[in-house]
């Protein structure tokens, strides 16, 4: 698998996003400037976390205009696949690559803790290590994860299965208590209409090693890993 | 337009009567505005430690792991595979009382900036924090601007903060303490210092540009708090997280080059401090040129510039030649570079703006006249023993139990820590809450860190002497309790008035108490801070102190993560208490939250005995035969045991303790040295402890859903849990 990942200034989780990548796959990623434009030899372009220029105007508002977005949506509209996590997935939304917005947290505080992510359809290169309706659990750490869009687009992504992850209880229970963050209908992640991008909050990358408390996010790169084995 | 610089301006400054006259001495006559300033600041408390200085000589400071003891940005100290772990911890305590978000948010900044500018990269973060009453009006919105501040600064630059610790007590009702730590990692033989060298290397600024914020920040921090705090705000900098992190990234781009020759962040006394500091670590002179410096503000002057504490800016010695590789890099991390000076060999300070020189000071009497007192001191009057049996238990364990795990110095921190980012970076073994160490391996490195902060105020406050000593015993005991080697550790020394003898009794009293301890066990101090007059004058007059609170932040090494062990139960395990326990009374949270007292003497350490004891615990948990280690210290071992129930969402069964110990005593007494382990098999373990020669007993096992009492009554867990997690967010999110 080639991967690349995005680097804009004040991004901050690309070393987490590296090792969980190269641990699936045995291949380092690549490291994105944002001033690159080309992005041609790569099997998937990651946007990591991080608060890309300090998150000062809106999350992801400013990098979503940097050169290289340009060449993310000219990857993305050539069928490329492209995963944004947090940060990563805010850019997407900011970009026009995926809809809806990332708000405040509906507590208003910044959140780091577990949280567990029911697992709505199996049949993705992001998701194929997973079972469908299987829950994981995954670290989270975010201030702006409220995902909000309008209720027809809401209903759109949910008629045509493009919700990728829901926040739930470890039993499955798809309820307001595992809301955290407030998420319209516990919405953690979502997927653009072709499958090929994900755009997800919580942090799958930092939860790979045993030692770390757990392996629940390694499918997610062991999936992707076996896509572009086959692929090449 | 200026001031006259004279005795009166001088004192507004800060500057005592004898200090303005040394300074007259020194420059042979009346300094300008901009040499009054240099002095001022250079000659405050936070900078010259001039009341602290002789005391601090007394801590021990060297071993053979230790690469760089205090002097430096922080200590230094190998920690195998030929690497060194950087660290230190510093107090923001001033400017967070006076605005609490950016006071703790810029006291992260700051602290992470000493750490990389030595050439590491900062892996996790701490912090000591210690608040007022927690139902006094004014507790919540410190509590939740403090927290917010720290999460803020450090989630945006993305270092784990991975531990800490939080008291509450009326005594911090007006002097809150906010004191954070970073640890980095660096190659051992790529550790850059702040000594400038090399007569006409250029002085290179980068970073943030210069404005007005902060002036007289260390003069500030100096100085007791009276009814004006609220008009001290301008003091307070601004933090900016987005730009430390381009500046971390740049610092250690361009060090793995060979263009450095000498750096150092702009801390307190910004400009002014690292330009000094760096030339008179190099025994070299240095001319800076103000109208190169950054600006954020026109018409800034060259006082201003001088003593500004704007944030997230440092100051480096650069090879000439290297000169336009460095630019190349703050450039592609669209920061600052300016060129604003060059070393010389006058051995003098000279600061030019806009075609005067405005400052010209001879650099060795600035800092081998700087001022030193031997301030008088007072003992704090020792304390009787409390004799358990005469203290009588009108509640019961379990009822005490409850209250105290809901207490504020002992219910769940969670949500302080659900609110910092503890696992970037990916290598968070153990998170906050789950051992008594934190644990962070070393990205690539089988290696893991054990970190840890930790005081007693209220010991301290009893017994200074002991008090101290505590505090650095607690810090080795959680280090050992995760199964890691101790190496060193950081002070952040917080009093109050050190012109007050009882105070500087205090103070002296800590330090003998944590050098002994330091002794003893091994456990060198690389690194420190010292932050005095922690005082509020009460409308009345009366001064109104903190708690002694010598914060101690410690540092140990795993060479293997894995073996690390937390403090969580699994089931079907024997409960085993190794140390051993008295039942001391005097100071224990159970004497304060449910007998209603706070005296006695606080319970003595031991310290042949913590050395041996920890030795042998550690060696257990190295060799496999530990579960689960928790050590006991705030609440006594009930306590303990029900952490680690409620950690590991988890029953245990205690039965009675020994008959000759009050039952309240056994089960809250706050013996020191002692450790709660969870082991496959006791009697084996017990065989092992007593060929040992440690004192060991079997309290209980593990399993189910309740904790059952030696009198024979239950708690369910769950409840445990609710009671012990409920009382911050009741605290903090109530509405109104």
């Amino acid at each position: 698998m080639k991967a690349g990942i995005v680097l804009f200034p004040g991004i901050n989780r690309e070393r987490d996003m590296a090792i969980a990548l190269t641990l699936a796959s045995g291949s380092k990623p690549r490291m994105v400037w944002h001033k690159e434009t080309d992005l041609s030899g790569l099997d998937l372009v990651v946007v990591p976390g991080g608060f890309s220029y300090g998150d000062y105007l809106r999350c992801g508002a400013m990098a979503a205009q940097a050169p290289v977005m340009r060449a993310v949506r000219d990857f993305a509209a050539a069928g490329g696949y492209v995963l944004g996590v947090c940060n990563g997935f805010q850019i997407l939304t900011e970009a026009g690559l995926l809809p809806g917005a990332l708000l405040r947290n509906a507590g208003l505080r910044f959140l780091s803790m577990d949280c567990h992510l029911r697992v709505e359809r199996s049949d993705t290169v992001f998701a194929g290590h997973y079972q469908k309706g299987q829950v994981f659990r995954s670290p989270m750490a975010h201030g702006d994860g409220n995902y909000i869009a309008d209720p027809a687009t809401l209903d759109r992504l949910e008629g045509e299965g493009l919700v990728a992850f829901r926040y739930a209880t470890p039993q499955g229970e798809v309820s307001e208590a595992a809301n955290l963050n407030g998420s319209a209908r516990n919405i953690a992640g979502i997927y653009s209409p072709n499958l090929r991008i994900l755009g997800l909050m919580p942090h799958p990358e930092d939860l790979v090693d045993p030692l770390m408390g757990g392996t629940d996010g390694k499918p997610l790169f062991d999936g992707l890993a076996a896509a572009f084995a086959q692929a090449a | 337009m200026q001031r006259q610089v004279d005795q009166s301006l001088a004192a507004e400054f800060g500057l005592s009567a004898e200090e303005y006259a040394n300074v007259l001495e020194i420059m042979g006559r009346t300094p300008t505005l901009t040499e009054l300033g240099i002095f001022s600041v250079m000659w405050s408390e936070h900078c010259s430690y001039k009341s602290s200085r002789v005391w601090l000589k007394q801590l021990p400071t060297k071993a053979p792991w230790v690469i760089h003891g205090p002097g430096e940005n922080a200590g230094v100290v190998a920690i195998g595979d030929g690497l060194a772990a950087v660290f230190k911890m510093e107090s923001h305590n001033h400017p967070s009382f006076i605005e609490p978000y950016q006071g703790a948010a810029t006291g992260v900044g700051g602290i992470l900036r000493d750490v990389f500018t030595m050439g590491a990269r900062p892996i996790a973060n701490l912090n000591a924090l210690r608040f007022g009453n927690p139902s006094a009006p004014g507790t919540r919105r410190i509590v939740d601007g403090v927290v917010r501040g720290i999460g803020g600064y450090g989630n945006c630059v993305g270092v784990p903060t991975v531990g800490g610790e939080i008291n509450f007590h009326p005594a911090y009702d007006g002097n809150p303490l906010v004191n954070a730590m970073t640890v980095g990692i660096a190659r051992a033989d790529r550790i850059f210092l702040s000594a400038a060298a090399g007569v006409g290397n250029p002085v290179v600024y980068v970073g943030s540009k210069t404005g007005r914020d902060g002036i007289h920040g260390a003069t500030m921090a100096s100085a007791e708090f009276g009814a004006d705090a609220e008009e001290k705000r301008p003091t307070v900098q601004v933090g900016d997280p987005f730009t430390e992190k381009l500046l971390i990234e740049a610092c250690l781009e361009l060090m793995e080059t060979d263009a450095i020759v000498a750096i150092q962040d702009m801390g307190a006394a910004g400009l002014t401090s690292s330009s000094v500091e760096m030339a008179g670590k190099g025994g070299v002179g240095i001319d800076l040129d103000l109208d190169a410096v950054p600006q954020r503000e026109t018409g800034m002057t060259a006082y201003e510039m001088m003593l500004s504490e704007s944030q997230e800016r440092m100051l480096m010695v650069l090879r000439p030649d290297r000169q336009e590789l460095a630019r190349s890099i703050f450039e592609k991390w669209e920061l600052d570079f300016a060129v604003i000076g060059h070393l010389t060999d006058t051995g003098r300070i000279v600061v030019r703006h806009q075609g005067a020189v405005e400052a010209d000071i001879e650099l060795a009497p600035l800092a081998d006249k700087a001022p030193l007192y031997h301030r008088p001191t007072a003992e704090t009057p020792k304390q009787p023993a409390l004799a358990a049996a005469r203290i009588e238990d009108r509640v019961g364990l379990g009822r005490a139990l409850e209250t105290l795990i809901a207490c504020p110095d002992l219910c769940s921190r969670a949500w302080v820590w659900n609110q910092y980012d503890s696992t970037i970076g990916g290598q968070t073994v153990k998170r906050p809450g789950a051992a008594d160490a934190a644990v962070v391996r070393i990205e690539g490195h089988a290696r893991a860190l054990a970190l840890t902060t930790d005081c007693t105020p209220r010991y301290c406050a009893a017994d200074p002497e002991m008090g101290g000593m505590q505090a650095v015993a607690e810090a080795w005991r959680n280090i050992t309790a995760v199964g890691a080697r101790p190496l060193a550790v950081t002070d952040n020394m917080n009093f109050g008035n050190p012109e007050r003898p009882e105070i500087m009794g205090q103070f002296a009293a800590a330090i003998r108490g944590m050098a002994a301890a330091c002794e003893a066990l091994d456990f060198p101090v690389v690194s420190g801070n010292v932050s005095l007059y922690n005082e509020t004058r009460a409308p009345n007059g009366e001064a109104r102190a903190i708690l002694p609170t010598p914060a101690i932040g410690g540092l140990g090494v795993l060479d293997d993560a894995a073996k690390a062990v937390g403090m969580a139960l699994s089931p079907w395990l024997d409960l085993v208490v190794v140390g051993a326990t008295r039942g001391w009374l005097g100071q224990s949270l159970w004497l304060r939250e449910i007998a209603g007292r706070e005296d006695g003497a606080p319970p003595p350490v031991d310290l042949a005995a913590e050395k041996s004891v920890g030795d042998f615990v550690r060696a257990q948990i190295q060799a496999g035969a530990v579960r689960a280690c928790h050590d006991v210290s705030d609440g006594g071992l009930l306590v303990a045991v029900a952490e680690m129930a409620m950690a590991g969402r988890v029953g245990a069964r205690v039965p009675a303790g020994p008959r000759d110990i009050p039952s309240h005593a056994f089960w809250f007494g706050e013996d020191q040295g002692r450790y709660v382990l969870a082991v496959p098999d006791a009697a084996a373990f017990l065989r092992v402890a007593e060929a040992a020669g440690v004192p060991a007993m079997k309290i209980g096992t593990s399993g189910g859903q309740d904790l059952t009492l030696p009198d024979g009554g239950t708690i369910s867990v769950a409840s445990l849990c609710a009671a012990h997690e409920g009382v911050l967010p009741a605290l903090m999110e109530r509405a109104g």
